[in-house]
């Protein structure tokens, strides 16, 4: 019944000219400084995005109307080489609390000499994410997943 | 910048494509097949899995004599292939961040 899809992990890496515990800092203690706005969940025009330095802190969006919109958790926190994080954005476009519907944000820092820092990030278990109920309820109810490729197109458009 | 509030969805906007899809995540239809189930003429039907077909959400693959119509699954590749995008945009975004920010305006930041 189910149509089981293996979607591939995504794979991200990039070398930034800093040590690593500068490379680990900026990217969690200032993400709101460096994270593309256009891409939120939030009806409102986002004000700040938020990784709570701790496992088990919140990764969320404040909009400029105040509102809070969580995006994961955090599930390692291992500073200054390792962060793991959930994306709980569902087919709805809306945080979905239920760890199966979890995907992961697996972000690693290796030291590439002592002013250099390799970033290399995987984003897994995405068919957790779109897969089964959420693509199926997200049809059903107008919005969905198709809804977050127009989102996303959108904000591309917007940005390209 | 209004991307979000209040965005019309396009391709979804229409409740018949919306019904459309919904008896298409059910199983693949012929446009006949459809046609009977919605309170739409069969030209009216084909018209919209047109659209919904250039919107890369429907496939169709003929069937003996007709054509029957299914989800595609590449669109959910198509997910994946934008949130492939975010990361590279992210990434970009915070080796910049990272080069330029020096640690007096980091302890700023929080």
């Amino acid at each position: 019944m189910s149509t089981e899809r293996t979607i591939p992990a995504i794979h991200g890496t990039i070398t930034v000219g800093v040590p690593i515990e500068r490379a680990f800092r900026v990217f969690t203690g200032s993400f709101n400084t460096w994270w593309p706005r256009e891409f939120h969940i939030g009806q409102a025009d986002i004000a700040e995005a938020i990784v709570e330095p701790r496992e088990g802190g919140r990764w969320y969006e404040r909009g400029v109307d105040s509102s809070e919109c969580d995006w994961g958790r955090v599930l390692a926190w291992d500073p200054p080489h390792r962060l793991i994080m959930t994306w709980q954005i569902n087919g709805q476009w809306q945080y979905d609390p239920d760890p199966e519907h979890a995907s992961e944000i697996e972000v690693r820092f290796i030291a590439d000499g002592p002013e250099r820092t390799r970033v290399e990030l995987e984003h897994r278990l995405l068919d957790r994410l779109v897969g089964g109920q959420a693509l199926r309820d997200g049809i059903g109810q107008g919005g969905g997943w198709t809804s977050i490729l127009e989102r996303f197109a959108k904000a591309a458009g917007n940005e390209a | 910048m209004d991307a979000y509030g209040g965005a019309s969805l396009g391709l979804l906007g229409d409740p018949t494509r919306r019904a459309i899809l919904e008896l298409l995540a059910r199983h693949p239809v012929s446009v006949g097949e459809l046609a009977k189930q919605l309170p739409i003429s069969r030209p009216a039907v084909s018209q919209h899995l047109r659209v919904l077909k250039d919107g890369g959400l429907v496939l169709s693959r003929p069937d003996g004599t007709r054509r029957v119509y299914q989800l595609d699954p590449d669109g959910v590749s198509a997910l994946r292939a934008y949130l492939d995008r975010v990361w590279g945009q992210a990434l970009r975004a915070f080796q910049v961040a990272a080069e330029a920010i020096t640690d007096d305006h980091e302890q700023e930041e929080s």
